[in-house]
Formats: structure tokens, C-alpha cells, sequence
């Protein structure tokens, strides 16, 4: 049956799954991300489009740490795709094999919109990155035999490409080590354990619970009393948030964001967006020094 | 610090974290190409709650508070979930079970409870249905009780709804608790590059949850008595076609249309038949860069339209009732967690055989509101809704909804 297959048709959840699997399917799949990059991953509409994409898919890669938890059950169940149900062949949970951060102890809603799984924001690790990428290799591979060596040659190119920037980034930021941020939500956790930094302080009081005056008074002491100067902020979080922080502490507001396409020249390219974050963040903090 | 991760499931060593860890004039060694995978596929855990329970557990608790100018709220309020008398109304407490049956199957329990105005606990089954996973040829059963596929409101639970209480033409046509009854459904997703879905419903038609068709006996439609039949054939259900397309324009709107019909026999006897049609329209706005899904703008709107056979008694003879209703509705999302929506209401058409029955006189209503949701799982409402009632006096209505959800993330359709 599968021989009968001209391109696997790949659904991601989020964008940056979807730039790993063009990276490693390359001219085999053809790929589809349901959630914009620019958009909040954790309110995606289940707009009836994505019903369709999801019938006709071979595989669907979602995180598996309840990030989609609010949009893509209803979209699953629309589908009625066999193969993309959980426990189906094409169903990739990138969540497999990564250590994920912030496991709650206990489930408490009091303490915001926490997820039982752990913070679902790992891909900004990009070890985790390698991770998904040898899972997606495998699971083409499983699902498409006769192209299986085409997918490792391109998950060997797509590793040897990571793997030679996660060097760089090292460098890029070695100089900075142990620096404190502040984020608008904990995405940064992953990111800033990989390469020194520490992400402890977020302008929501807890996740998901927008920002409030008095906790945003909190902050603005933590980051005198700390000494933050980078504040960063993503597509869709409130900028204007961030900007009256920055202004009142003297600390510099960097554009980023998790997902490819979200900042310019990133599209459809997970190693080019850690490029340009790592980038963006170096700078400022070259900058602030 | 973990920089080196061992993938038991691959057995496999990932050493990128070590890689990472170089400096950057070291060229790292290209990966040796890695054995093909073998062996049985991997066992994916199933979704919602990280799989860690058979079963998602839901509390959803609804209540109002709030008054109108009218003293009998009910004639107001056509819903069997909306605010039922001055001062505060459970007006809806809904436990949900739901998760996989099996590999073919997904199974789902909605239990109401409600407390009435003399204080007593009213507890409802309001759906209990399983819904089929994997049929090929985009096919899908769905067997149990449930709220029928009519248009855009009936299918769906009050918490869900943009307005404290249901539209007048949904109390009109389906009563209050809405068209729900046990049966079946069959649903085709068409193999065309857009959304198209056909379904259609068969399901028992009597009951005071299919009020325009067998209904309760001894209750009065359009001054007609009802004594509803049992099913001798299969002519005796109630059907429910309804097909539904959906359309994106660019990145951030999208359009949903539909239309419903519902064909059955009724409770006036006689053979007589109950036909009502209905066209519903949805279309949505969101920001590409949507914090929390806003801002956004939604409208939507609902027709229908009624034709009720009603047959001949002793004193009465045979004769056909047509009426119609609709409502249109827009809701401004503002800024993350705060929306302000309006909403027109009108029914109307024959009055049938008792002119003095409200329950089919003509009305109007014109309805604001504006909601805080505090995160996705509370959310309060202040609505203020003026009603235009023939052969009643009008209405000045304040009601204030608090919403609290215990218990496993909602998901919400479109």
C-alpha cells in the first residue's frame, strides 16, 4: 500500500513541527501547519478547513503536552481519520523521548493554566529539535518504506545543519551566562536552560493569567533588584504590556517567537528562526552590556 | 544538567546536547546514518489530560442573576437553561464525561443538573452518545441521546452560547430544552477540497424534547391538543438532513454555511406531519497575531421556518400552521478576555387556534452584552435585553451569568 503513496501528506499542529518535517520529508511529504505563527498556539480556531487537511493526512504531529488541548480533539473527531487517531500509524506526539520541564506536582488551576504533561514549550531546546527530527524520520520511514533512505540523508543534512548552529549559539550567547530575562510566559524555560540563561521571572502572574498592575509592579522590582535588561516579547503577545515595563526600568524589548515564519526570514525554517532568536537575544544583551 | 537524553523508545543515544556544547570552530562529525527502524510501531498514549486518565471529568456551573420588568420571567425567557425569575436561577449545572470507548469509538455523557424555582433538583440526561473514529470513506455514526444537528445553536450546551439566554426562535421551534432525542446519526465528510459535510439524523419523535413534533401528551400546540402515537414504521421518526460547507477567506476569516431540516410526525394525531427548514450563516474575523483568539469579530444568524399539519378533532378541523423565526447576532472580541455582542431576535407567523397563547404570538428582542472572561475557565456576563411582545406588555431585562468549569480543558468546535 504504500508504494502506491506519491507524497505523504503531513499535518502539524504548529509550525515549527512542520518545518522539521519538510526538512526531513523534503520533496516526499507535503506539509501543512493548522496553527499561524504569529498566532497564540494555545487558541487556535477549529476552523472546519483544518477538518478537511486532517482527513486526507498520513501523519499529524502534535505536541503531546496538551498545548493543542483546547482546538484539536473537536478537529480529530471531524476528521475520522483512522490513520492520524491517537494510536494510529501517523500519529506523531513530538512530546516522545523529551524531558519536559515545570511537571506540575499537583493539578491546581489556582496556580494558572498549567499542564499535567509539563511545559509544552520545548522546542525552543534545540536538542528537542533533534529529538522530533529522528521521529519523524522513523515514522516516514515506517510509513513510506521505499523512500527511507531519502529521509535519513535529509535528517542527517537537517542534523549536521543544527548541530553545527547549536555551536554557534553556544558562543553566540557563552558570554552571557547566568543573565536573567523576563518573558511575557514560561516559553523561554527551555531555551534559556540550553544555553545559560535564567528565565524565572514572566510579566503574566501565573501561566495564562494576563498581566495585572500590581504583579507588573512586582516585576519591575525584581528586574531593578536583578539588574534584567532584556524583555521578550512574541507576535502576539501585548507589546504595549512589555514597552510600559521596559520604559519604567530601563530594559530593551526583543521581538522573538517559537514558531517559524513568526519573525522575518524564518519561513518554514526551524534552524533559521533559533538563528534569528539567538541573534536577536545576543545582540541586545551585547548591547545592554 | 541533562544535555544528553536517552530515547529508550528508539534506543537510540542522542548526543546533540554534548555537540552543543563544543565551541563552535569544532566541526562536528556528520551523523552515521542510523539503522533502519525496526520492530512493531511505537504505542502512541492517547490524548486530553496527557493520557493519564480513561476518562475526562468535567464540572461546568452556570448561574444568573438579574431582573426584568416583567414579574413572570418564563414567558419572557423561552429556555429551558435561561434565567427562570427575578433574583438568581441555576441555570445549569453540566457534568461531562467523555474519552475514547476504544479504537473505534468515542463516547461522551452530559448530565444536567438544575435546581427549579421551588427549590427542587432537576436532574437531565442530556446527552449520552458514542461516535464512531475511524470509518472509512469519511463516514461517521453517532448512536445515543443527543442535541440534533439543526443549525448552529440547537447541537450545543448554554456555556457555549455568546448570550445568557437561547434565541426566541430556538424556544419556539424546539422548546426549551432544545430538538435532542435518542437515535441515530450518519455523517459523510465529502471528498471535495473544501469543507462539505451531509449528515443526517433519524431519532424518536416524541417527548418534551421534540415539542414541534410528537411532544408530551395532554400539552397544547397551536390550540391543539397533543396525544403522540408509538412508532409503527419507520415513518414515525423524526429526520433531520443537514448539510454544511465552509470556506476560508485569506488567513483570518473564515465563513460557515448551512442548512437543516427536520421532518416528523406530530402529536395532533391523525397522520399529521411537522416540516421545519432552517438556513444558518457564520462568519468569523481573528487577527493573525490573535493573543488568546482575540481581537475577533463573529456574526452569525439563524432562519426558520415551520409548517404544522394539524389534524382534525371533534371540535377543530384540519388545518396547517405556518410560522418563522430568526436572530442575528454579532460578537466583538475587544481585547484578550472581553467581548461586547449584540443581538436581534423575531418570531412570528399563524398564531393557531388559541390567539391568547403566547407561546405563538409575534416578538421582537433586542439583546447587548459584554463579557470578562477572567481566564477560559470562568467567565461573567452582564446582558440587558428589551422585548417587544404582542398582546404582552414589553420587557426591560438585567441579568448578570458567572460561569465556572471544573475539571478537564474544554474544547470548543466552530
Amino acid at each position: 500500500m504504500t508504494s502506491l503513496i506519491l507524497a505523504l501528506k503531513v499535518v502539524a499542529t504548529t509550525p515549527e513541527y512542520a518545518a522539521i518535517a519538510a526538512a526531513v520529508g523534503g520533496d516526499q511529504v507535503k506539509v501543512t501547519a493548522l496553527a499561524k505563527p504569529t498566532e497564540d498556539p494555545h487558541f487556535v480556531d477549529a476552523k472546519p478547513s483544518h477538518i478537511v487537511t486532517l482527513n486526507k493526512a498520513d501523519v499529524l504531529i502534535q505536541g503531546g503536552a496538551d498545548l493543542e488541548v483546547g482546538w484539536l480533539p473537536p478537529l480529530l473527531e471531524g476528521a475520522r481519520n483512522a490513520k492520524i487517531n491517537p494510536g494510529g500509524p501517523g500519529h506523531v506526539r513530538a512530546s516522545e523521548g523529551v524531558q519536559l520541564l515545570d511537571v506540575p506536582a499537583a493539578l491546581d488551576r489556582s496556580l494558572g493554566d498549567l499542564h499535567a504533561a509539563g511545559n509544552p514549550h520545548f522546542m525552543m531546546d534545540p536538542a528537542n529539535g533533534k529529538i522530533v527530527a529522528d521521529h519523524l524520520c522513523e515514522v516516514f520511514c515506517r510509513l513510506d518504506a521505499a523512500s527511507c533512505p531519502a529521509y535519513q540523508k535529509n535528517r542527517d543534512a537537517f542534523d549536521a545543519r543544527l548541530q553545527a548552529k547549536v555551536g554557534e549559539w553556544t558562543n553566540a550567547l557563552s558570554a552571557f551566562k547566568g543573565k536573567p530575562i523576563v518573558t511575557y510566559h514560561p516559553t523561554w524555560r527551555y531555551f534559556a536552560a540550553r544555553f545559560g540563561l535564567v528565565s524565572e521571572v514572566y510579566l503574566e502572574p501565573k501561566p495564562g493569567i494576563p498581566p495585572s498592575p500590581p504583579h507588573l509592579a512586582e516585576v519591575m522590582q525584581k528586574m531593578k533588584e536583578q539588574g534584567i535588561r532584556l524583555l521578550l516579547v512574541e507576535p502576539f503577545q501585548s507589546r504595549k504590556t512589555a514597552e510600559a515595563v521596559a520604559e519604567r526600568t530601563g530594559a530593551t524589548v526583543v521581538d522573538v517567537c517559537q514558531f517559524p515564519g513568526g519573525l522575518p526570514g524564518t519561513d518554514s525554517d526551524y534552524v533559521a528562526l533559533l538563528d534569528a532568536d539567538v541573534k536577536a537575544i545576543a545582540a541586545a544583551l551585547a548591547a545592554e552590556r | 544538567m541533562a544535555i544528553v537524553r536517552r530515547l529508550t523508545r528508539f534506543g537510540v543515544l542522542l548526543t546533540l546536547g554534548v555537540a552543543g556544547s563544543v565551541s563552535a570552530q569544532e566541526t562536528p562529525p556528520p551523523a552515521p546514518p542510523p539503522a533502519p527502524p525496526a520492530g512493531p510501531p511505537p504505542i502512541t498514549v492517547a490524548s486530553g489530560a496527557a493520557g493519564r486518565n480513561y476518562l475526562n471529568l468535567s464540572v461546568d456551573g452556570l448561574i444568573a442573576v438579574g431582573a426584568s420588568t416583567e414579574p413572570d420571567v418564563p414567558s419572557l425567557e423561552t429556555g429551558g437553561h435561561d434565567p427562570a425569575q427575578r433574583g438568581f436561577t441555576v441555570q445549569n449545572v453540566e457534568v461531562v464525561f467523555d474519552g475514547a470507548v476504544d479504537p473505534y469509538f468515542r463516547g461522551q455523557a452530559n448530565v444536567i443538573l438544575q435546581i427549579d424555582p421551588d427549590g427542587e433538583t432537576v436532574v437531565e440526561l442530556e446527552e449520552a452518545y458514542a461516535v464512531t473514529t475511524s470509518l472509512p470513506k469519511g463516514l461517521q455514526v453517532k448512536v445515543g441521546q443527543y442535541l440534533t444537528e439543526f443549525g448552529r445553536i440547537n447541537p450545543t450546551h448554554p456555556h457555549t452560547w455568546d448570550f445568557v439566554d437561547q434565541p426566541l426562535v430556538s424556544g419556539r421551534m424546539f422548546g426549551g430544552d432544545g430538538l435532542r432525542s435518542v437515535g441515530a446519526r450518519i455523517s459523510w465528510l465529502m471528498p471535495v477540497p473544501f469543507y462539505s459535510e451531509l449528515m443526517v439524523s433519524a431519532q424518536n419523535a416524541k417527548g418534551e424534547t421534540a415539542t414541534s413534533f410528537g411532544g408530551v401528551a395532554g400539552d397544547v400546540v397551536f390550540g391543539r391538543p397533543l396525544d403522540p402515537e408509538d412508532v409503527k414504521s419507520a415513518g414515525d421518526l423524526l429526520y433531520v438532513p443537514r448539510y454544511a460547507a465552509s470556506f476560508d477567506i485569506g488567513e483570518t476569516q473564515t465563513v460557515v454555511v448551512g442548512a437543516s431540516g427536520a421532518f416528523g410526525p406530530n402529536g395532533t394525531g391523525g397522520g399529521a406531519d411537522t416540516a421545519i427548514a432552517g438556513i444558518d450563516a457564520l462568519w468569523k474575523w481573528k487577527s493573525a497575531r490573535a493573543e488568546k483568539g482575540f481581537p475577533s469579530v463573529k456574526v452569525q444568524g439563524e432562519a426558520m421556518t415551520r409548517r404544522y399539519e394539524a389534524a382534525a378533532t371533534p371540535l377543530l378541523p384540519e388545518d396547517t400552521f405556518e410560522d418563522h423565526g430568526g436572530y442575528l447576532q454579532a460578537v466583538w472580541g475587544i481585547k484578550p478576555m472581553w467581548t461586547l455582542g449584540a443581538r436581534y431576535d423575531r418570531v412570528g407567523g399563524d398564531v393557531g387556534d388559541d390567539p391568547a397563547d403566547p407561546a405563538h404570538l409575534p416578538r421582537e428582542r433586542a439583546s447587548l452584552e459584554g463579557t470578562w472572561y477572567p481566564t477560559e475557565y470562568s467567565k461573567l456576563r452582564l446582558q440587558y435585553a428589551y422585548d417587544d411582545r404582542t398582546g404582552l406588555a414589553d420587557a426591560h431585562s438585567v441579568w448578570l451569568q458567572f460561569e465556572f468549569l471544573l475539571g478537564a480543558h474544554a474544547a470548543h468546535k466552530f
